[in-house]
């Protein structure tokens, strides 16, 4: 069993993130004040929300690049609506609107793949650009510097307060609980329901997958709608955080969640990867963005760090691939 | 005792594009019987497989199942009848455990909303056991082999009720070993009423396993039999409309004197093969044979440099060589076809004319390092020609060929790199009869141009026709050496069994 678990992606993950903690924490003890896991939490929120999204269309086989997109067009919508009536309610009405834009954005994304039987990269590579471009022109391109009371109020959610050493006071902020949320519906979508099952079977071979029986489209239209309300749940989180919306915010960062995904040990060709891999991957990604400036790397030399862990992290279990395989078939030829 | 009727194909005809793929077909399938279906490729064997199957609308005709008319079926009426399919490539899931795909699709058809692992297992290890096997059921089905991959597809097609499974050529990727434990699945099945419907074009597997035999030929059911009526010339004369006579090779009678093209003396390789010494000479075709794992392929792979051996040695017209890389191999003149030619072998989307030349394309090229068209297209001819690979334009796709003339290409593109010594590892697997013996035919002329060829093959009549000389291994040693004309089929079975 032991054996099973140090040969699993995510435990290799696990110690690249444990050595890099301990290493930086080491040179500078500021890391492991409650302060900066308390900030490593907040950034980690609104890319883990949408790398459950990620991981989702990666398992089934196909990439989204779209979901930032979506993400902001969802959050800019419903922050114009919400201000425009003057609704001071719950953060939940404008959560729940921005799914809901996100769900139909989504379902676009899923009839284009679904009917025009378009490779899905190509596909939300043309609705990523559609989506912006219906944004800016027909919404608005103005960056707004407000969002509604109900998301004001849930950025100064706190679950827990800390007083720092200059005395003033920062929290857990109450976001991450969603993430914890949609990571425990997620996996259990994936692991326990047959629609959860179908997605594996789908990237591990999709005509096996219709001779099973399986609705093949049906699924998809599933995967590609939950991630649009992913992304939606992701994009208000997002504009609470910032309490402002910049229609020009996200698109373009979506390449960091996808690497996040596949460093959590899940397959770009599809069949293999699981919630708390690419939980693992995205905790990586943002430990390396905001952290690695506390034991003074430049902000250059983060992304050539990234860049190093994601060839490494993606490089070891293709090689370990190819020498299984290779085994197998040296085994196979008598 | 009076057999009763499970599946019923009515005057069943069917064409694409007014050729006629099935004209007129009607047989019956009775309960527990083990009904073999042969014929070359194109006679229309897996054009009734998919018109059962319900991918195809037959154009005339029904097919009655237990009782019940179909005018056409779709495929979820063939599953719910009780008809499962076991397709060539299993139609699996690669990246599920054992468990999860045998159980998976019956999960799937009683509309299960949930998955429950515990239960999947439960399902899975009992669907094994129906049918005596027993396997890790939590292994991932892509790291499995071809043998066991087809057990979990029998074990899920039971788990839907089947009453009738129809195999595509199930042996095709199978050790002997396989084979036989297969046969005893299938035998099993049979005695608890489960009706098996076997295509597949090898003749000795048919003889053994069949219960009932039909013949296809060019869409024309041409006999239908009690098994106990073929024997294997009868078979191959209903399926190719003539009988073949397959002459044995007879090479010159003095042809063992002078300096052997190869001389191998106690080559060893630890686990695999240990003291291997023999001679091979010019003109000579000489079969290596034995069971799985009596090291026959390894010593092939040694030979050619991709498992170098760890002693010995080896000599070439009478010098002495290293070969530790297939280039090394290469450059002695020793060529090596595979025994998957699909995935080792051929480029199956480029055109027939690229494979041929695509090992010795820097030869072909002009003074400036770019390809000389009109000498390219002179080298393809050539090959088209001299080993008489039949299709229309050299420009096709290799996928479009057949087996046999697929294994022509793959000829071709060794020889066109000149080799003095060629081995083919199973060079006739998975090729219909007619174009083995044209095959063998080919094998034999190369032969006689002067080539020393070594085949590898654990095909009896194979070995018997196309070799002058045959070596048995055994546990990684050559325990007999003899003339191909010194035995008969049933002595040399004898022989291959007490491995």
């Amino acid at each position: 069993m032991l054996k099973k678990i140090i040969k699993t992606n995510e435990f290799f993950v696990a110690m690249i993130l444990i050595v890099l903690c301990l290493f930086i924490g080491i040179l500078n003890p500021v890391f492991f004040t409650l302060q900066n896991l308390f900030d490593l939490c907040r950034s980690a929120t609104v890319m883990g929300i949408f790398a459950m999204g990620a991981l989702i269309v990666i398992i089934s086989g196909g990439v989204d690049v779209s979901f930032t997109a979506i993400a902001i067009s969802a959050m800019y919508i419903t922050v114009k609506i919400l201000l425009a009536l003057n609704f001071t309610g719950t953060v939940v009405v404008a959560i729940a609107l921005s799914a809901l834009i996100g769900l139909i954005m989504g379902l676009i994304n899923a009839a284009i793949i679904a009917f025009f039987k378009i490779p899905t990269l190509i596909a939300t590579l043309g609705t990523q650009s559609l989506f912006q471009g219906f944004l800016l022109f027909f919404i608005g391109s103005k960056y707004i510097n407000n969002v509604p009371d109900g998301m004001l109020r849930f950025a100064r959610t706190n679950l827990v307060t800390t007083t720092t050493s200059s005395g003033a006071i920062t929290g857990l902020q109450a976001g991450i609980l969603i993430l914890i949320g949609v990571a425990i519906i997620v996996w259990f979508i994936l692991r326990f329901t047959m629609i959860g099952r179908g997605i594996y079977a789908i990237g591990g071979s999709r005509e096996a997958a219709e001779r099973a029986g399986f609705n093949v489209v049906a699924i998809q239209f599933f995967i590609y709608g939950l991630v649009g309300i992913l992304a939606g749940i992701g994009g208000a989180v997002f504009g609470s955080h910032y309490k402002q919306a910049n229609p020009f915010d996200l698109v373009g960062t979506e390449l960091n969640t996808i690497a996040a995904v596949v460093l959590g040990g899940a397959l770009i060709t599809g069949g293999k990867g699981t919630v708390f891999g690419a939980i693992l991957g995205v905790s990586l990604v943002v430990v390396i963005n905001n952290s690695l400036v506390l034991i003074g790397v430049p902000s250059e030399w983060q992304k050539v760090v990234l860049g190093i862990i994601l060839i490494i992290g993606a490089g070891i279990p293709a090689y370990k691939n190819m020498m299984a395989e290779k085994r197998l078939k040296a085994n196979l030829s008598e | 005792m009076m057999a009763e009727e499970f599946l019923k194909v009515n005057n069943i005809s069917k064409s694409f594009a007014g050729v006629h793929a099935l004209q007129n077909v009607s047989f019956t399938i009775n309960t527990g019987e083990i009904h073999c279906l042969i014929g070359e490729n194109g006679s229309g064997k897996s054009t009734m497989i998919k018109i059962i199957a319900g991918v195809y609308e037959p154009d005339e005709g029904e097919i009655i199942i237990a009782g019940k008319k179909f005018k056409r079926l779709h495929p979820i009426d063939t599953i719910r009848e009780g008809i499962q399919i076991i397709y060539q490539d299993f139609s699996l899931f690669p990246n599920f455990t054992v468990a999860e795909n045998i159980a998976l699709n019956s999960q799937l058809s009683e509309n299960k909303k949930l998955v429950n692992m515990r239960e999947v297992r439960r399902i899975a290890r009992e669907a094994l056991e129906s049918i005596n096997v027993s396997m890790d059921l939590d292994m991932l089905v892509g790291q499995m082999s071809v043998a066991d991959k087809q057990l979990i597809a029998i074990s899920r097609a039971l788990l839907q009720n089947a009453r009738l499974i129809i195999m595509d050529e199930p042996t095709t990727a199978l050790t002997n070993r396989e084979v036989k434990s297969l046969f005893k699945v299938i035998n099993n099945l049979k005695d608890k009423g489960i009706s098996t419907m076997f295509v597949s074009h090898k003749l000795n597997e048919v003889l053994e396993i069949a219960d009932r035999t039909m013949v296809f030929r060019n869409g024309v059911k041409v006999i239908d039999a009690d098994a106990k009526e073929f024997d294997q010339a009868k078979m191959v004369y209903y399926m190719t409309g003539h009988n073949i006579e397959e002459e044995s090779y007879k090479c010159p009678d003095n042809l063992r004197e002078g300096t052997p093209l190869l001389s191998v003396k106690s080559l060893t390789s630890t686990g695999n093969f240990r003291d291997i010494s023999f001679d091979l000479f010019s003109q000579e075709i000489v079969g290596i044979t034995g069971l799985l794992g009596s090291g026959r392929t390894e010593l092939a792979l040694a030979l050619f440099g991709i498992n170098p051996a760890e002693s010995g040695e080896i000599i070439i017209n009478g010098e002495k060589v290293r070969i530790n890389s297939a280039s090394d191999a290469l450059k002695c003149g020793i060529g090596y076809v595979p025994e998957d030619r699909l995935t080792e072998g051929l480029f199956l989307e480029r055109p027939i004319g690229q494979n041929i030349i695509a090992t010795t394309i820097d030869k072909l090229l002009n003074k400036i390092r770019l390809i000389n068209q009109q000498k390219m297209e002179n080298e393809i001819k050539n090959w088209i020609d001299g080993l008489t690979i039949k299709t229309n334009s050299a420009q096709n796709p290799v996928k479009s060929l057949s087996g046999g003339n697929q294994q022509r290409v793959v000829l071709a593109k060794w020889l066109a790199s000149n080799p003095r010594i060629l081995i083919l590892n199973g060079p006739t697997v998975g090729v219909d009869i007619g174009s083995k013996t044209e095959l063998h035919e080919t094998i034999k002329n190369l032969a006689r141009q002067g080539l020393g060829v070594i085949v590898v093959s654990d095909d009896i009549p194979e070995l018997l026709h196309v070799c002058n000389r045959i070596l048995l291994m055994r546990e990684g040693k050559i325990v007999n050496e003899f003339c191909a004309s010194e035995v008969n089929e049933d002595e040399l079975a004898v022989m291959l069994a007490e491995g």
